[in-house]
């Protein structure tokens, strides 16, 4: 299982003067639920489009299920996209859909399809249009999954659907995770901007920002490196022992988010805490220079790379 | 929510796709799988990691008799379809589980409870709790509010077990009697 399901080396992608992603070097490994995390107009998008083929590299060069070119029929076969927003052909009947689908690919399992939308409750002659947002959701990713890929790669699935309907959406997502495949279910990597759900869903993080790469692991890795120290705030800048990756600061008192572990020694008058999923997120995103990254190369351990504050 | 309906009939619109795109063999199994006799939920507010949440679940309906030797935790993916949480969480609580002891595996069947955690005899519940009460009384005498008493209880128990050394593990007669403060 050693496989890396998205492999970039150095990867960039410009519109016109405008870089859109640069110097973007990840190894998403196979068998997780990785999620691409960042503000609007941090490269997400771009990020996925490059890795399933459907842009060209400005420089560098990106590989998907263990060295394939995105693009070639292998990979195409391979990997099942989810565009944003779940786009489906508003006039085509479901129906048709699986029938469109069926012919332009070279394996779809139309008897899983048929059996998912009647649990579903999705009429096949109903016009994709006609559905509600969840359905239509719920369609699209029936026919992904139908093509029974190995890397299921999601767009912003969740940003438009009700609570009910993320919900259903995700459980259907994560239990093609779980699945009993010969590869021991379906890896996904899915783009999103709803934090407070991630730590239930992912197990590996990638935070995008500015077109960078800053934050990359698994996520138990990230949360048992890093720890909430709250203490005076007077001592707040003596803090040298491990490295400082952000502050809050109060008059008495200052939390510092800093990449330590249980074992690390916790200074006299200062408390140690776990840190959420979320929080931690949050805490890079407003410390564009701070990084978490792998070593060099596809290492899955995260070293204390550059800090800032 | 109701397992039973990850696998086999959804229900119209909502159904949260327990036969979901991993199963190759036939997506909806006809096969009446049996059920286990609890169900999971999710406080995503308490600050608890996902799977300690369900570790804890699990111990709780050992304490309280909803769960007994020999019955079976829900499916995997039955969790993960109804949750709505990543796989690899689920199977982190069930290994936990079988480090503790209170669980073993049977492959291609699922996970069984195979030991019951330790019950301290009614009588002497009984008479923890009077003593315990007791120990109310004086502290709201002395003017501590509920949130002080908890506090204080909270910190003392860490203590306690802290200077142990974690000789033996937490729970058994102990969080019985949190349960009961709180």
């Amino acid at each position: 299982m050693s496989m890396n399901v998205i492999e970039a080396t150095g990867l960039g992608k410009r519109y016109g003067s405008t870089w859109a992603l640069r110097e973007c070097t990840l190894a998403i490994p196979a068998g997780h639920v990785a999620a691409l995390v960042g503000p609007n107009g941090a490269g997400k998008t771009t990020l996925l489009n490059l890795a399933v083929g459907l842009a060209e590299p400005s420089a560098g060069g990106v590989t998907v299920l263990g060295g394939l070119p995105p693009g070639s029929p292998a990979a195409l076969d391979g990997i099942a996209f989810v565009a944003q927003d779940t786009p489906v052909y508003k006039n085509l009947s479901a129906a048709d859909m699986l029938h469109l689908t069926r012919n332009l690919n070279r394996r779809f399992d139309q008897r899983y399809a048929e059996a998912r939308l009647a649990e579903l409750g999705i009429p096949l002659n109903r016009k994709a249009g006609k559905l509600s947002g969840g359905q239509q959701a719920q369609l699209a990713l029936t026919l992904a999954l139908a093509r029974r890929p190995r890397l299921l790669v999601l767009d912003e699935p969740v940003a438009m659907l009700d609570p009910v309907a993320r919900h259903d959406f995700m459980a259907t997502v994560l239990a093609a995770a779980a699945g009993k495949g010969e590869a021991g279910g379906v890896s996904v990597v899915l783009s999103s901007h709803v934090l407070t759900e991630l730590e239930r869903v992912a197990d590996y993080l990638i935070l995008l920002s500015q077109g960078r790469v800053q934050v990359a692991g698994e996520v138990d890795d990230l949360l048992a490196s890093h720890r909430m120290l709250t203490g005076p705030a007077a001592e707040a800048d003596k803090y040298a022992e491990r490295p400082v990756v952000h502050v809050r600061r109060g008059e008495a008192q200052a939390h510092l988010l800093v990449r330590a572990t249980a074992d690390d020694p916790v200074p006299p008058g200062w408390e140690a805490h776990p840190v959420g999923l979320e929080e931690l997120t949050l805490a890079y995103l407003r410390e564009p220079g701070a990084a978490a990254l792998p070593g060099p190369g596809r290492g899955r351990h995260t070293q204390p790379s550059e800090v800032t504050q | 929510m109701d397992i039973d309906k990850g696998i086999g009939k959804g229900r119209v619109g909502v159904s949260p796709a327990g036969a979901g795109g991993g199963d190759r063999s036939t997506a909806p199994s006809g096969r009446a799988t049996a059920a286990s006799p609890i169900e999971f939920r999710l406080d995503a507010a308490s600050g608890v990691p996902t799977y300690l949440q369900l570790v804890h679940q699990v111990e709780h309906a050992l304490r309280l008799g909803y769960l007994k030797l020999g019955d079976q935790l829900p499916k995997v993916r039955d969790v993960v379809a109804s949750l709505a949480i990543n796989p690899n969480t689920v199977l982190k609580a069930y290994k936990e589980l079988e480090t503790k002891g209170l669980t073993a595996g049977r492959p291609g069947q699922g996970t069984f409870i195979q030991a019951t955690l330790s019950q301290v005899a009614l009588p002497e519940l009984t008479a923890l709790r009077r003593s315990l009460l007791g120990w109310l009384g004086t502290a709201d005498g002395a003017g501590l509010d509920e949130d002080g008493m908890v506090a204080l209880f909270t910190s003392a128990l860490r203590d306690f077990y802290e200077r142990r050394s974690g000789s033996r593990t937490r729970g058994g007669a102990a969080s019985g009697e949190t349960e009961g403060v709180a």
